[in-house]
């Protein structure tokens, strides 16, 4: 006699890193840290852009890094020489940063009472935006020398962040950079997403940016207010 | 290669649904992937097979139920039928598109001894 049955399971295969995500997202909370995810394809320039707006930040928040990249410690090293606190996160064979090992990295560095963390993702356009890791939102880098089109070949990443930072404008004018089309292909797949220009080599662009941060900050601040009646 | 997660985290429920409901070998594995969810069925049949191999659903088939992905067109107000996530409301041809459904990737039921 077969003893075969059906079991009605009805689980989300990513449940396992959605639940570590939550507990990191209240452990953010409670630490009043507001937690942003860069993301982008390799070479758009996230480390760059971090190392100026760290060192230009840190006088106004504690600040934290988390790094990651498949193998060495380069990116940690290059935020450290700026005098903020970086852990470096290898995922090995893996693609992507998960929510455990983003807790663990927390675990690791100083306490960011009420400041900011942010966490740069491995370099990849594709399976990071599976993965939530507690973040308050995504910011996606894209860069001038990337193809217009990127959005559009790559839509859930579009999709799944808040903001997209052009980086690298400064070069926009010899490449004949269509700054209107790539818009108009990231609103496609996502018609709420914020955009700023920026250049991490000359630093163009970045006090906007930095006000999107103090804005968002404020949102937090302001909701923490409310929470507590 | 986030697939091997993914098929990783599928072993890990049905793993868990074993200690569960006390069941010993796995035939059929049951999954809803949304159209518009971060993966291709085809690359996750692909790998289930390399992470099963030495687990409780070694050998088990993996069946796929594709679901469609759906979105609410704000200048049609209503509810549409997309297959990616770049394509313009099939009414109306603009992209204000809300996707809300079709991101699913879950495990639905398991079929076992």
């Amino acid at each position: 006699m077969s003893s075969e049955r059906i079991i009605q399971v009805e689980r989300d295969i990513l449940g396992k890193n959605d639940r570590l995500a939550a507990d990191n997202r209240a452990r953010f909370r409670a630490d009043g840290v507001l937690v942003f995810n860069l993301v982008s394809s390799p070479g758009a320039g996230k480390t760059s852009l971090l190392v100026r707006a760290v060192a230009e930040l840190k006088d106004s928040f504690p600040i934290g890094v988390i790094e990651g990249d498949q193998q060495t410690s380069n990116d940690a090293e290059r935020i450290r020489a700026t005098g903020v606190a970086a852990i470096q996160v290898n995922t090995g064979k893996g693609c992507h940063l998960d929510a455990a090992m983003v807790g663990e990295a927390y675990d690791r560095l100083p306490w960011l009472n009420g400041g900011l963390l942010f966490i740069e993702n491995v370099g990849n356009l594709v399976c990071p935006a599976a993965f939530d890791l507690g973040e308050a939102c995504k910011i996606v880098v894209f860069s001038t020398t990337e193809g217009e089109d990127k959005p559009l070949k790559y839509p859930d990443m579009f999709a799944a962040s808040s903001l997209m930072l052009i980086n690298k404008i400064d070069l926009a004018p010899v490449l004949d950079f269509d700054l209107d089309r790539t818009i108009e292909y990231a609103r496609r797949v996502n018609p709420g997403i914020e955009v700023l220009t920026v250049s991490a080599r000359t630093g163009e662009g970045f006090s906007a940016f930095y006000a999107w941060i103090r804005k968002r900050w404020a949102k937090l601040k302001q909701a923490e207010r409310t929470a507590q009646g | 290669m986030h697939e091997m997660a993914l098929c990783e985290g599928i072993i890990g429920i049905v793993e868990e649904e074993a200690r569960k409901r006390a069941f010993a070998k796995v035939n059929v594995v049951c999954l809803e992937i949304g159209a518009l969810s971060h993966v291709a069925p085809e690359a996750l049949k692909f790998c289930f097979e390399a992470v099963a191999a030495r687990t409780i659903a070694r050998g088990a088939r993996l069946e796929i139920v594709e679901t469609p992905g759906t979105a609410w067109c704000m200048d049609c107000s209503r509810s549409v039928e997309i297959r990616q996530r770049y394509e313009p409301c099939p009414s109306c041809g603009g992209y204000h598109l809300q996707v809300t459904g079709g991101e699913e990737m879950r495990v639905r039921e398991l079929e076992v001894d």
